[in-house]
Order: C-alpha cells, then structure tokens, then sequence
C-alpha cells in the first residue's frame, strides 16, 4: 500500500496544481480538486479493505522525527478507530466537491483550494498518531473552514459568523495545545523520561491522577466546541446559516466526528481515570445536548437548523456511548459518528435542492408538496430522514442501541431519559420530511425532478447508507479490537475501586 | 615611573576579529555617512542603500564565520557567543528589511539619505553592543547607542507633525527609561562592588546577598528601565503612540529590532547576573508577563489603525517572551531566542503591506486600506495572511512552533499557570487578528466613492492620485494586473512581504534549523 502521506497530502497537492495552473479557465480548479477527492476515496476504499474484519493495531505506520527537540513525530498509523472516519471524510468530500462542480463559483481557485487544505486537515487529523501533530492538525483545519465561510457564505453577517466560530473553536483548541503540552512535559517528567508525544509512547506513560483531570477538562472543551455539544453551541446557528451548503456539507459531516475521535482516541486511552472521574458530568452534558438539540430541532421551522440542532442531538448520542465507558457503547458511538456523517451531508444537500424549488427559501413554512412532481428526489430524502431517526433496520438503529446498551450498565437512569431523544429524533426527521415534501404545496414552490448529476452527488452516499444498513457489521468487525484496547483502561479505572489504583500507581 | 604609567595606560586586549560583525556595522555608519554626503542625489540614491546593506550583509557573514568560536572580548566586557551571534542574525535581518522598506519612503528624502542609513546602522550596532554585554557599564553603553539615533528616526518624516510628535515623546519616555535603568545598576554596583555580570552573580549568590534591599531596589529599576525599552505593562504606553506617529518603516524596525536587543539583554541579566535572587525577581517578572500580556491582547480589540494594532500585538508579544525570559532554564532562554527570531519574520510582512498600502492608498494604516487586497493584490494578502496567522499561533505557520516551545519550557520550569495565560492571551489575539485577514479577503475594496465613508480618512481634493490608479488597474483586468501593480511599483517592499510569509511558512513545517540554531543559546548562559 501506499504510505498514508500520499492519502493526506493528495488533496492539497491538487488543490494547490488546480490553483496554479488554472489562469484561463474557471471550471479547471474544480476538475482537478475532484480529481484529487476521487484518488482520495480510491485510496481510502483500497485502506478499508485492506484494515480487514478482525484486524488490530496500528497498521501502515510511517514515522519520522518531525522536531527533536520537542519529541514530535510525524507518525501515522491506520487502526480501527479511523479507518471508517477516514473512508468517510473521502467520501463526504468527494460529494461536496461533486456538488461545488455543479455551479460556478468567485474566485474558485482559491475555494477549492480551501477546500482542499481542509480534505488534508482532516485525514491528518483522523491519521495522526503523535498529540502533538493532531494537534496541529485539529487548529489547521479549521483556517480554511474561515476563509470559505467569510469567503464564499451567504448573509450579511456572514464575516460575524465566522469570526465567531472560530474564536470559539481556536478557544477550545489552544487549552487543547496547552494541555497537550502539559501531557507531554508531565509523562515525560513523572516517569523521568525524555519529553514524547507520541500516542503509544504516552500510553505507556499514565500521568498522575491530579494532572489527568484538569489536561481532561481542556482536551474536552475543545472536543465539545468541536462537536459541538450543549452549552458550548453557541456559533453553530449563525455559522451553520452563513455557510455555503457544500461546504457545511464537510463541516457538519466530518469536523464534528474530529472532537469525538479525538474523545475515543486520545483522551480515554491517555486519561483513564480522569475519563472515569467525569464520567457523570460527560453523561450528563451528552444528554443534556441530546434533549436540548431534539427540542430546538422540533421548533425551528429553519430547515438547515432542525439539521444543525439534529446533529447537537446526534453527537450528544455518541458521547453518550463513548463516556458509557463500555466496549458496546464506545463501538456504537463509533458506528454513529460514520452514520451521522452519511445522513447530515446528503440532508443538506437536499435542503439546498429543496430551496430551489421553493423560491429560494429554506423555511418548511415556504415548503410543502415538493414530493408531487419530484418523487426520486422524495425517496432519496426518505431514505435519509428514515436512517436519520434510527429506523429499525437502519445502522443508526444498530448504532443507537449499542449506545445505550453500553450506557444501561454504567448508569440505567440516565439511559431511560435518553430514550426521549430518540422518540425525538423521529419527531423533528418526520416532521422535516412531511413539511416539507407533503402538506399543503407552498405559495412559491416550482417543484421538479432532481437532475442527474444531483442524483451522482447524492448516490454513492445512499448506496453506503443502505450498505451500511444490511451490514453493520462490516464496520464493527473492524473496529472491536481498537475500540477496546481504546476503553479498557478507562472501563478498569471504572470498575476498580480508586484506591487501589492510586497507590499502585505512585512508584 | 614611566614604566609603570605606560602599563597603566595600556588598554586591553581588544580581538577585533571576534568584534567583526559589530565593526562592520559602526563602519559601515560611516562609509554610509561619508557616501550619503559626497554624490550627486542619483547616485547618493543608489549608493547609500546599497552600501548600508552591503554593511549588514557583511555582519552576517562575519556573525557566521564566528559562530563556532565563543570567546570574551576586552577584558570581559563582551561576550561573542551563540546568544549575541543569534540575536545579530536576527538584528541585521531585521535591518536588511528595514533598508528596503524605507529605500524609496518619505523619511528617507527628507532626512538626507546618508543619515538616516547611518542612524540604523549605528543602532543595530548599539543593539549588538546589547546583546553581547557582560557588564553593567556595556549595557549602559549600549542601550543609549540603540536609543539615540531611535529617537531622531521616529522623528525623522520632519514635515509630518505625528512623527515628531512620534520623536519627542519617546524621546521623553526613553530617557526616563535610562535613567532608571542607570539607577538600578548603580545601586547594584553598590551592593556587590561588581560591573561585570560574572561577579554580581557571584556577590548574589554566595555572599547572600539575595535578599539585601540595595540589590533588591537595585533590580526592581533595572526591571522597570528594561521594561520601559521593551514596551513591557505598565511601562508601555508610549508604544501605541511611537509606533503610530513614526515612519511606517522606522516603526517596522522599532517592533522588531529593539524588542529583540532589550529582550535580549533581560535574559543575559536577569538568568546570568541575578539569577541567584530568582525566587525574588521571578514572581514579580511573571506578574509583569501576565500583566503585558493581558494589556497587550486587550488593547489590541477594536483598533482600526494597523500600526497601533501591532503595536498592542507587540506588547502582547513581548509578554510571552519574557514569560521565557522568567523561567530562567536553558529550555526558557532557548524558548525566547526562538520566539523573537520567529517573530521578526512575522512582523516584517505585516509592516511590509502597511508600507505599500499607505503609498498606494489615501487611508493610511486603517484596516480599511487592506479591503479587497486578496483580490487586487495576492502577493501582499498573502504573506499579510499567513504573517496574522503566525502571529496568532496558527500550525503550519512559525509561530505555532514558537508557542508550543514557548508553553512547553513554562511547564517543563513549573509555571503551568503562566503557560495558561499565554493561553488564554492568544485566545484574546485571535480578535483583532482575524478581523484584518477578513478585510482583505472578505470584504469587497472600497470604491472611490466609499473611500471617505465613516471611519476613512476622507481623500484631500486632487491628492488621491495614487487611489485612482489603483481602482483602473482593478477594474480594466483581472486580479493579475493588481498584483503585478503592487510588486511592480514597490518590488523591493514586495520581496520583504513574500520572503518573511515564505520563511514564517517554510520553519513552520521545518523547523529543525531554526532549532539548531538556538540550540546553544542556553549553554551560552550557563543554564542547566
């Protein structure tokens, strides 16, 4: 196989080629960057099937010292955890730049460019197995999320909207950076070692119970801004509304999965017992985020917001099965993230295809009877509104009971009340559905068939829904071993008395 | 008798060749000098420039050739080590850039060419002085070298009341800044009976003198003389409105050049000379730190002048580096040359833009100037971008390295808390840095009509030649024409522009030279 560099930086590399050699022609970039995003699935797809069913531990690993003198590495590593998410942002991307191709954009060098720099950052990102370089990776990202917001967004306060969400998320990243730093000064100290910040390297190296909990608390704000979770959501609604939808297409498909990997990556194999100490107070911000998300889902009559709260909902899910703390839990919570990716992009998708048969407009109010005269195009968006609300039969069925078998052992009352969250979930996806393609025709809607190549970007990704659907298993046989290498010692910590691990721990 | 007089007399040893680099710089004043009076104007137009680089160059290459060879200079006064070898780099970089932002500026033609060369040259030269000095009387010595002629190039756009405003008042506050600073070694030498770094260390350390009040007033003043150099809270109000009044070029050179040579002499003093009263100086230097730097963040919010922008940032800036200046570990000081090596390259970008916008725009140095500069002109948005971006610490660029190197030499020296504010102040920055990115890629370029809309300095009738220039190139052809306007017209500014955002770049993804470049610096103190 080909070294995982080659998956990060191909992206780029098109992205800077369509950039420079395009003078001439506008539609060049976008050719190139599709180019790029399609060698990046192939090479993806290739991966996972490589990473077959069954298999562990790291896999096409490259390492190389990146700064000595601080102990970083240039490592990356293919293991359970990423190997979907990976497949995932490849595919997401690979349908948004599909749907940027459909028209033309200003300046659309520089935004497929853009586009492209944050395809690298996320695989960089899924891919990285030194803190230090995830990172880096995890800040990275976001920049081009903010030029292509402030960019290329809708509203007049678009420029508002994306200084505020990135200050809010650079917020969380630079605890994160500090706390990073911290893990690796402290582990190396504690244990009179050289500074590391290599993942397995820490591993080896557990920080003292007191340094755990407050490098816990920073690496989780940012993981929460990130997802983001209940209180700290507060740029989601302007951001979301100012974006472009193919680009909130990516961010609401892939960044949002960065925070949660990094919860199942980083902080539960590195911080155990902080991870066991919070657990309540994570369970608890998850499921405030998931009856918080449900019910602003079920009032706004925004469609791209119902969607936005629906993914406050959805990622509160799966921290709910990550902080079950529980291999079944943190296994469905995986299987969620990949899920919830596959519907909230095809979902704003459509929501742009619907505006544009309601005269612009993405209120459900202005919908209504759009399924008459576009009938594919309504069991497409079927299709996701079902998987959306975890329909028996669906992977978010299999994915959301796996959370909350995981959370029924650690802590049963909290896992009946978020029981209503699922009972929301197919509240708000129905009601979507039904306001928007049935009900009364709106006064300004021109409903017709959604084209051909409406019908490419939005394929491929209801063809792994539904694959996904018949065989979940495919994705869970995957990731057992490193999901439970990943809890193990978090779920020890769990259910081991404290005591006794605090004094085998002091040297 | 005679014989006993002409011993007396004899000077020191003096090794001119480990002097080289600063020879070539006080030299090269007065060449620069000598040429700036004798040509006809085309010629001394030409010369004098070129000369003054040819001078910085030579420093250059003389710092390198003395890279391997540390020693002590007459009697001890000096010390060419990796520390003054790196912070002369930095300097004469530093310089270079400010010889070709100035080259075809206002302040050059007014204030004859040779001077204002020479000026710079005998600065750098005093900053040098600086950075080497081993005792109490160099330091004197050198930071009123670097300050004198500081103040006659603020001042040096005579025509323009702002910059003499500029001159006089740091004229004041620098000379109350000396004075202090000359009161605090005074009362040092009293104390301990030592000039020299080595034997004040020693009288700190081993005599017991850590807690003696005379010492101890003595550093409190030498702390805040420094601070007042250095632009360190609450000694830093003059900052905003120096750098604002002076030259766009002179104040590119003061952020940069002076931060590194008082920064530089507060590690040589502070983590060799009175390192033995560190648990007293250590607290109160960390409060300054976290003060500077909350200051710095928060006055930046909100100003729509560029200049008084960076001049907040660069107090900001100043308070992380002297929080490395305060753990007073070898990993601290190898953390503080990394970070101002870092940080010349990202200033000298951003001054880079302000210069070309002011001489293409009537705005000045507001934000407002920078509208529409991604479109128009990427080769400056660019490098203005990726320099906001090192600024605030952003991966990939420089000064994301420089921050984690900073954060990790706090922790590693147990202020954790201390790295949390670096923090937590770079959180504050992200405010008033991405604003300016998103002026000059998010928001359209103002049309003439605008161009005196609220908050724009309104166009002098028949003065805004330079603005309609600009609006024919954008409007009769692409963003192509707009670029090879603005690095036509000032190629030499261009180049500074797209060399630091290449360099601030280029050490984010590889930064092992810049670290092998410090990576002696701490030995040089004697730290462990």
């Amino acid at each position: 196989m080909p070294a995982l560099s080659i998956l990060i930086w191909l992206p780029l590399a098109c992205g800077l080629l369509g950039a420079l050699a395009a003078r001439r022609n506008e539609r060049i970039p976008g050719i190139v960057a599709l180019l790029g995003c399609t060698g990046a699935l192939g090479l993806a797809i290739a991966y996972l099937i490589q990473y077959g069913p069954g298999s562990s531990g790291l896999k096409d690993v490259t390492d190389v010292v990146w700064i000595s003198e601080l102990g970083i590495h240039y490592k990356l590593g293919l293991s359970g955890l990423n190997v979907a998410l990976v497949g995932l942002t490849a595919l997401l991307f690979f349908a948004a730049i599909l749907a940027s191709n459909l028209r033309s954009w200003e300046r659309p060098r520089l935004f497929y460019f853009h586009m492209m720099l944050a395809e690298s950052a996320v695989l960089g990102a899924f891919l990285a197995q030194d803190l230090a370089l995830f990172v880096a990776f995890f800040d990275l990202m976001l920049i081009p999320f903010y030029f292509l917001i402030g960019g290329w967004g809708t509203g007049p306060d678009r420029v508002k909207a994306t200084i505020k969400l990135v200050i809010y998320t650079l917020v969380g990243s630079l605890l994160m950076l500090a706390a990073a730093i911290a893990t690796g000064v402290l582990a190396g100290s504690q244990h009179g070692q050289h500074i590391t910040f290599v993942l397995s390297a820490l591993q080896g190296l557990p920080l003292s119970r007191g340094s755990q909990e407050w490098i816990f608390l920073f690496f989780a704000a940012a993981f929460l801004v990130k997802m983001p979770a209940f209180p700290l959501h507060g740029w989601m609604p302007d951001g979301y509304r100012a974006m472009p939808i193919e680009v909130l297409m990516v961010f609401s498909g892939v960044l949002s999965k960065v925070g949660a990997y990094g919860f199942l990556a980083i902080v539960l194999p590195l911080f155990p017992q902080a991870s066991a100490h919070f657990q309540t107070l994570m369970l608890v911000i998850a499921l405030l985020s998931i009856l918080y998300g449900s019910a602003v889902a079920f009032t706004q009559t925004d469609a791209r917001l119902i969607a936005g709260y629906s993914s406050v909902a959805q990622l509160g899910f799966i921290t709910f099965g990550i902080f079950a703390l529980d291999p079944q839990g943190a296994q469905g919570a995986l299987l969620q993230m990949v899920n919830h990716g596959l519907v909230v992009a095809p979902i704003f998708f459509i929501i742009a295809l619907l505006a544009a048969r309601s005269g612009g407009s993405e209120d459900i109010r202005d919908m209504g009877g759009i399924a008459l005269r576009a009938p594919v195009l309504a069991v497409a968006f079927l299709i996701v509104a079902l998987a959306t609300l975890a329909m028996p039969g669906s992977a978010n069925f299999v994915g959301e009971f796996l959370i909350l078998l995981g959370v029924f052992k650690a802590k049963l009352a909290l896992a009946i009340i978020a029981f209503a969250g699922v009972v929301a979930a197919s509240v708000y996806a129905l009601r979507l559905f039904i306001r928007s393609m049935h009900n009364r025709v709106g006064s300004g809607v021109r409903s017709r068939e959604m084209t051909l190549t409406d019908g490419a970007v939005l394929v491929p990704v209801l063809a792994v829904i539904v694959l996904l659907a018949f065989y979940p298993q495919g994705l869970l046989k995957r990731s057992e071993a490193s999901v439970g290498a990943s809890v193990s010692a978090a779920h020890i910590a769990l259910t081991e008395p404290p005591q006794t691990l605090a004094t085998a721990e002091e040297p | 008798m005679t014989m006993l007089a002409t011993t007396a007399l004899k000077g020191p040893h003096v090794d001119f060749a480990a002097l080289s680099p600063l020879i070539a710089l006080l030299g090269g004043a007065i060449v620069v000098l000598m040429v700036g009076l004798l040509g006809p104007r085309r010629l001394r137009e030409l010369f004098v420039p070129v000369l003054a680089l040819v001078a910085l160059g030579a420093s250059i290459g003389l710092t390198i050739w003395r890279w391997n060879t540390p020693e002590s200079v007459i009697s001890g006064a000096l010390r060419v080590d990796r520390l003054s070898l790196t912070l002369n780099l930095a300097l004469a970089a530093g310089g270079i850039a400010t010889v070709l932002l100035a080259w075809r500026s206002r302040a050059v033609r007014e204030a004859a060419h040779g001077e204002l060369y020479a000026m710079l040259l005998t600065t750098i030269g005093g900053m040098a002085l600086l950075a080497a000095a081993q005792n109490t009387i160099a330091v004197f010595l050198g930071l009123e070298l670097l300050s004198i002629p500081l103040y006659v190039m603020c001042a040096s756009e005579m025509r323009r009341e702002r910059s003499l405003e500029s001159g006089l008042k740091y004229l004041i506050v620098g000379s109350v800044g000396s004075a202090t600073l000359l009161y605090g070694l005074a009362l040092i030498y009293g104390a301990t009976g030592a000039t020299d770094f080595s034997g004040i260390a020693n009288a700190i350390s081993n005599d017991g003198m850590a807690s003696n009040a005379m010492v101890l007033s003595g550093i409190a003043l030498c702390v805040a003389g420094l601070a007042f150099k250095s632009s360190v809270a609450p000694f830093h109000q003059w900052t905003p409105d120096v750098y604002e009044g002076a030259p766009t070029p002179i104040t590119a050179f003061m952020a940069v050049a002076t931060k590194v040579a008082s920064l530089g002499v507060l590690l040589r003093l502070f983590d060799v000379a009175f390192i033995g009263a560190q648990s007293s100086w250590g607290p109160a230097l960390a409060t300054l730190a976290t003060i500077t730097i909350l200051v710095g963040n928060v006055g930046a919010l909100g100003q729509s002048s560029l200049k008084r922008m960076l001049a907040y940032s660069s107090i900001a800036q100043a308070g992380y580096i002297l929080a490395g200046v305060v753990v007073s570990t070898a990993l601290g000081a190898q953390a503080t040359v990394f970070y101002l090596a870092v940080y010349v390259f990202m200033n000298k970008a951003a001054f880079a833009v302000i210069v070309v916008r002011e001489r293409e725009t009537n705005l000045g140095d507001s934000v407002h100037a920078l509208a529409g500069l991604g479109a128009r002109a990427p080769w400056l948005a660019w490098p203005m971008t990726i320099c906001m971006l090192g600024l605030a610490g952003i991966p990939g660029t420089v000064g994301f390295i420089g921050k984690f190197q900073l954060i990790h030499a706090l922790v590693s020296g147990n202020y954790t808390w201390l790295a949390i504010v670096l923090v937590v102040g770079s959180m504050i920055s992200l405010g008033y840095y991405l604003p300016v990115i998103a002026a000059m890629w998010m928001r359209p370029a103002p049309s003439p009509a605008k161009a005196g809309a609220p908050g724009a300095i309104p166009a002098i009738a028949g003065g805004s030649q330079d603005l309609d220039d600009d609006d024919n190139a954008s409007d009769d052809g692409s963003d192509g024409d707009g670029e090879e306007n603005a690095s036509g017209r000032w190629p030499e500014v261009a180049f500074v522009a797209v060399l630091s955002g290449a360099t601030t770049i280029f050490f984010g993804i590889v930064p092992q030279p810049l670290f092998d470049l410090v990576h002696g610096v701490g030995s040089a103190l004697g730290l462990m």
